[in-house]
């Protein structure tokens, strides 16, 4: 008998270690559970991590456009409609009104860590035969590469821009059939036309992208776009990524633009990863459930095979308090060595996952983020749902009264 | 000398309060002395098991007096009962010998590990002093199940004298024994009681073992219809 462990300790473990069935059942059936939870939880975390993260490299998590046009049906003085009819108003390309005053308005506010102008469009790139429609994005590199990293998916040339070069897709050159230091032609609807140098290339990790987007410097975007002098949208980043809807909402209710927040424009993700939290929270709950129950009905056994024990010690002089406690401690080291058990089960799960689950180029879908903290929360739910488990068999154990106990 | 115990018009009834209510014991009056050696007789259901769990403080009397060396036991609270139990009585039962969970040595440890609360050397010592002295000293590490009745009933008297108890309660310890272990268990007993003093309260069906106790008292129907001093002791073997 080991001299650290008290009385209780000692007679928890030689039971359990004992009833090495029943045990090694209940173990199974907690580590499964467990596992689940860590895997699902695991999974979840990165999921939410990589979007996030992609979002938050590859878009600005504020932007302020102009705001639209609204057309107004045509009153009389005294109020009738004249032309009850209203079209709907082109949407032209606009500059925003006095953007520069904004723009030193967002640099100023301490929750802004950046604000840079942009000015984007759709054009049409030619070379030779092949021709495609882009959308332009002119702006000024040394703010906006800090907003979204085109530098870091640079797979060839440079992105260092000077006012005729372009930065291109990986499938939009290989559309076209051009390469660093090709010539293309770039001409827009408002009759802009130059011709730009194919500076660098960049994969973005999205087709979509890769086949649209081109980015310009500010002034070749103004003269491409028919707007000198004038920007589309001011970008933002702020300091925390989570208030920046707040921002925006007050930043539009203070200027004349229209201020759209990254969570807003991805809504439908976020609605899709509350849903997904729910749908985990219950998973949690109901496995957390099962495991308790799982743990009471072995215990509550493990009483019943135990009485006469009980009984023998209860004579030998052991209290109803010692008693409680061994098959208290009994369910939470069911619920720890368990929960172990779970987080290993779950920790092989992703690595298999990880290891199997693929793109189709073989390259990982999304690198998992595995957080220390989800173990030892696990853990330590787990040892406490063992606990709570064990309360009722061991009320049950406590108030067995010796005399029926020995003989019964 | 002062009494050891002392039991005072116990009476004893079973499911009070109910239609089945039954008195099993209809005011017993006995006084047990240091040092005795005390068989208690009678036939089955005759109550003898049920003042041997008041005597060991296991179950209070419906009522009566039950004093501990002139103090009444009868007030006290259960831990304070609990306590008590464990410092001064030790029991021998019938059938179930021992914890199978943990070995001889383990087993006669017990009452001592309960008492301090953590295991150390003295009480190794002195469980395998006591094993020794039931000459089970080679089976010291063997588990519960491994041993035979007459081993581990040999193995719950260590346990049952790890506390130096002034008292031990045995219900029919050689009740489920072979005739030479049952022998062997009881000699034990007497042995210590002889050597060390401790007195002994024996249920017993087996007259030539009640013969060698000195004192005999026969219970019928929960009420003491013979109490004598065994002049003969050891005599009829
Ligand atoms: N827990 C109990 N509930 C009801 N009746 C009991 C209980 N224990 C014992 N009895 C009854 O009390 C009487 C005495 O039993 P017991 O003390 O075991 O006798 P003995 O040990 O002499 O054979 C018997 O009739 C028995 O049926
Ligand atoms: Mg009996």
């Amino acid at each position: 008998m080991k001299p650290w462990l008290t009385f209780a300790w000692i007679a928890a473990l030689r039971f359990l270690a004992e009833g090495r069935m029943q045990s090694g059942f209940i173990l199974s059936g907690i580590a499964i559970g467990v596992g689940v939870i860590v895997f699902m939880s695991a999974m979840l975390t990165s999921v939410q991590t990589n979007f996030t993260n992609r979002v938050l490299t590859s878009q600005p998590q504020i932007q302020l456009l102009a705001p639209q046009e609204v057309a107004r049906p045509l009153r009389r003085h005294d109020g009738v409609i004249e032309a009850a009819i209203v079209q709907q108003p082109t949407q032209r390309i606009l500059s925003i009104d006095q953007w520069q005053t904004i723009l030193a308005a967002m640099r100023a506010r301490p929750d802004v860590v950046i604000a840079t102008p942009t000015v984007s469009g759709s054009a049409l790139a030619v070379r030779g035969d092949a021709s495609r429609s882009i959308g332009i994005f002119g702006m000024q590199p040394d703010d906006y590469f800090r907003i979204v990293r085109v530098p870091d998916y640079i797979v060839a040339g440079n992105s260092d821009l000077g006012s005729d070069d372009i930065l291109v897709g990986l499938e939009l050159a290989k559309d076209i059939g051009a390469t660093i230091g090709d010539k293309i032609n770039v001409t827009t609807a408002m009759g802009g036309s130059r011709t730009l140098t194919i500076k660098g290339i960049f994969d973005l990790g999205n087709k979509g992208a890769n086949e649209r987007n081109a980015y310009v410097a500010l002034r070749t975007a103004q003269s491409l776009l028919g707007l000198l002098g004038g920007v589309t949208t001011i970008d933002l980043t702020v300091a925390d990524v989570y208030a920046a809807e707040t921002i925006a909402q007050d930043v539009q209710a203070t200027l004349p633009v229209e201020a759209d927040s990254w969570i807003k424009t991805n809504a439908q993700f976020f609605t899709a990863i509350r849903a997904q939290n729910l749908s985990s929270a219950l998973i949690r709950i109901f496995v957390g459930l099962s495991v308790a129950f799982g743990i009471a009905a072995v215990l509550v056994v493990s009483v019943l095979q135990r009485s006469k024990d009980i009984g023998i010690l209860r004579a030998m002089g052991c209290a109803r308090g010692q008693i409680l406690r061994i098959f208290l401690i009994q369910g939470g080291v069911l619920g720890f060595v368990g929960s172990l058990a779970g987080a290993l089960v779950g920790a092989a799960a992703l690595m298999v996952w990880h290891r199997y689950a693929r793109q189709a180029d073989g390259s990982e879908l999304f690198p998992l983020y595995i957080q220390p903290s989800l173990f030892v929360s696990s853990a330590a739910l787990a040892t406490i749902t063992g606990v709570i488990a064990g309360i009722v068999p061991a009320l049950r154990a406590a108030s067995l009264d010796p005399v029926d106990a020995i003989h019964g | 000398m002062a009494d050891l115990l002392a039991l005072e018009g116990i009476r004893k009834s079973y499911n009070v309060g109910t239609p089945v209510e039954t008195e099993v014991l209809h005011g017993i009056n006995v006084t047990i002395h240091p040092r005795e050696f005390v068989a208690l007789m009678g036939p089955s259901g005759s109550g003898k098991s049920t003042l041997l769990n008041i005597i060991g403080l296991l179950d209070r009397p419906t009522s009566g007096r039950l004093s501990i060396h002139g103090e009444d036991t009868t007030q006290l609270s259960e831990a304070a009962l609990t306590s008590l139990r464990g410092h001064t009585i030790g029991f021998v039962f019938q059938y179930h010998y021992l914890i199978s969970a943990f070995t001889a040595r383990e087993n006669v440890m017990m009452p001592m590990l309960l008492d301090h609360g953590r295991p150390d050397d003295a009480m190794e010592r002195r469980a395998d002093e006591l094993l020794d002295w039931v000459d089970l000293g080679k089976w010291r590490n063997n588990r519960a199940l491994n041993m035979s009745g007459g081993q581990q009933q040999r193995v719950a008297i260590a346990r049952a004298l790890a506390m130096d108890p002034l008292l031990v309660l045995a219900d029919e310890p050689t009740g489920n024994l072979d005739t030479a272990s049952a022998d062997a268990v009881f000699e034990l007993m007497r042995r210590f009681n002889r050597e060390r003093g401790t007195t002994f309260l024996i249920v017993t069906h087996n007259h030539a073992l009640a013969d060698r106790c000195n004192r005999i008292i026969q219970v019928v129907d929960g009420r003491i219809t013979e109490d004598r001093i065994n002049l003969l002791e050891g005599h009829s073997q």
